[in-house]
């Protein structure tokens, strides 16, 4: 995909999270819509996914180290055809397989059920590993949340990734700079995130989260590293394409209501005209 | 002379050799420590096939994590350390990474109990039967001797899910050692038939209630006793059955009396065949330094604090707790 599609897919994957948030009237919108290039991406120009086979044995792997982005994931999956777009309105809904935390069990596409924070990246790290015993091709990618880099655990595992080489491993840090408390510099700072994993043989990127060459080159550049994992800190903007979410900690973990619906979508109305425009 | 002859060997070393026999076996055994493999005994597999151990460091909660990833790749993983850092610490590991997926992950969980003796409480988990059989899908095993234990580590890899295993630090003695031992998950023993009271045990207090029943014949009170290896599922079937020819109960575990073998048989028994139960194991209190014997028999835990508290419970007639 050229970057005006991959922008325009994005658009879509936005809409989806916010047509999935409104309907369940809960659900966690701002790191979804922050992470929505990243996801777009990942699924439709990196991995190697079949929707029609969705546990291809040497597909590439992903985990949603922050599970609460779930509507993000959702989106994207549904988007790439993994299950219908339509059911994305059932999210945290009795009865629905797209539970309220990524569930591996139920939901085509999903390779871990996560959802508690710091815990997807050992799974991630766990799946590298049984790539290199085998000696098999694919690559695992997890994503993570700033905040979510203060639970211990993360850098359990990061010691690990960096001990063992793990060069078909890539860690991605959605930067939006806020938590539920606040900005994540003012609640427990974990700056500087670059800086850290390096510390814990890393080969780090930082970029700009919604800019698709920027994070095409740096999934090119993870692919060419060889003998430490990368971890790409994607600096990003919470909430980013809806007008009143963005940059608002508040976004973290709400919905919003009709009116408020009605304003966002209209928001991403306008993103999709307008890149109609660029394409004509 | 005959006790002195009985083969004794700790549960944790019938876990190493039997991780080597798989491993063997399958090309798909893999084994995770945090830096104890020495004391885990896992340290020959690791000598055996290198390749397929990994040491994670001293991290538990990231270990339970790395292998519900290998999990999801096809490997069986065998997660080791103690039961106070396995269950305990990585507990909630264990329920999100790797429960709530049904993921393949075994948990091989050595110096359960107050058995661990010099280093005390703090390393002396009496709670992790009660922790695993609360997360859903999870089968808890504990097995009594050198013999189940193998067996056990044999059945946990041949079934689809999560296991946790419960080993020993302290070397016990051999008594399933005969040519018709015959192990399924699941299912419980009558190793000694009575008429008087029905003993469920499990671990090594198995064999400490096989000594009591001895005790006990020699007053002419003729005790049943079972060996439950699986307290979950649990046989209850084989409970309520003695317990309808015996009319009372008595467990005995090293661990907790609250949420354990003991908590495990009162809810079978309630629900069909409520019968007086006494439960013997660690009274809500914790451990101590000590060696294994010592502690054993402070908290009466050997054959004959498990005999005097039984006799006991015979002359007040009632369940005491």
């Amino acid at each position: 995909m050229n970057n005006l599609e991959l922008k325009k897919t994005a658009n879509e994957v936005r809409k989806g999270i916010v047509t999935a948030v409104h309907s369940a009237k809960a659900g966690h919108p701002g790191g979804s819509l922050s992470a929505a290039d990243i996801y777009t991406y990942l699924y439709f120009e990196e991995m190697n996914v079949d929707p029609a086979n969705p546990k291809m044995e040497d597909r590439d792997r992903f985990v949603l180290s922050k599970g609460h982005t779930a509507p993000g994931l959702y989106s994207t999956l549904a988007n790439r055809g993994f299950f219908p777009v339509e059911d994305l309105v059932t999210l945290r809904k009795l009865g629905s397989y797209l539970q309220g935390h990524p569930c591996m069990q139920h939901i085509p596409g999903v390779d871990m059920s996560s959802g508690s924070l710091g815990q997807g990246i050992s799974a991630a790290v766990g799946m590298a590993l049984s790539g290199k015993l085998d000696k098999k091709e694919f690559r695992v990618y997890t994503l993570l949340g700033d905040g979510e880099i203060q639970e211990g655990q993360v850098w359990e595992a990061s010691m690990l990734a960096g001990h063992r080489k793990l060069d078909n491993l890539v860690v991605i840090v959605d930067n939006n700079g806020l938590q539920i408390d606040g900005p994540v510099d003012k609640v427990c700072s974990p700056y500087p995130i670059d800086k850290k994993f390096e510390a814990f043989n890393f080969h780090v990127i930082n970029i700009d989260a919604h800019d698709f060459d920027a994070i095409r080159a740096a999934f090119k550049e993870a692919r060419e590293t060889k003998g430490m994992p990368t971890a790409i800190i994607a600096h990003s903007l919470k909430g980013k394409g809806v007008s009143f979410m963005e940059g608002q900690a508040g976004w973290h973990g709400k919905a919003p209501n009709d009116e408020q619906y009605a304003v966002a979508m209209a928001d991403l109305e306008k993103i999709g005209e307008e890149l109609l425009k660029e394409e004509a | 002379m005959a006790e002195n002859t009985v083969k004794k060997i700790a549960t944790r070393e019938s876990y190493g050799n039997a991780l080597v026999e798989l491993g063997t076996r399958n090309p798909d055994v893999v084994v995770l420590d945090a830096d104890l493999a020495e004391a885990t005994k896992t340290g020959v597999f690791k000598k055996a096939f290198p390749d397929r151990h990994i040491d994670c460091g001293i991290a538990e909660g990231n270990m339970v994590g790395v292998a519900a990833g290998l999990a999801t790749t096809g490997k069986i993983p065998f997660v080791s350390s103690f039961a106070m850092f396995a269950a305990g610490r990585a507990f909630e590991q264990v329920r999100n990474s790797v429960g709530y997926p049904h993921l393949n992950v075994k948990i091989g969980a050595t110096h359960a109990g107050i058995t661990v003796g010099e280093d005390g409480a703090s390393h002396q988990c009496n709670e992790d039967i009660a922790l695993m059989r609360t997360i859903p899908g999870m089968v808890v095993m504990c097995p009594a001797d050198d013999v189940e234990a193998k067996a056990a580590v044999m059945a946990a890899a041949e079934y689809e899910g999560p296991v946790y295993l419960r080993f020993g630090r302290a070397a016990c003695p051999v008594i399933n050692d005969r040519p018709d031992y015959h192990f399924e998950i699941g299912k419980g023993t009558v190793v000694r038939e009575g008429m008087d009271l029905t003993i469920v045990a499990t671990g090594i207090c198995v064999g400490n209630a096989l000594e009591a029943a001895e005790m006990l014949a020699a007053e002419g009170v003729s005790a049943e006793v079972i060996n439950i290896c699986t307290i979950k599922p649990l046989d209850e079937d084989i409970i309520i059955k003695s317990a309808k020819k015996t009319g009372k109960i008595v467990t005995a575990e090293e661990h907790s009396v609250i949420g354990g073998l003991g908590s495990a048989v009162c809810d079978a028994v309630c629900k069909s065949y409520p019968v007086p139960v006494m439960k013997i194991g660690m009274q809500d209190v914790f451990g101590e330094s000590g060696s294994a014997g010592a502690l054993l028999e402070k908290y009466k835990l050997d054959g004959k604090g498990i005999y005097g508290q039984i006799k006991e419970f015979l002359e007040n007639g009632l369940c005491t707790f």
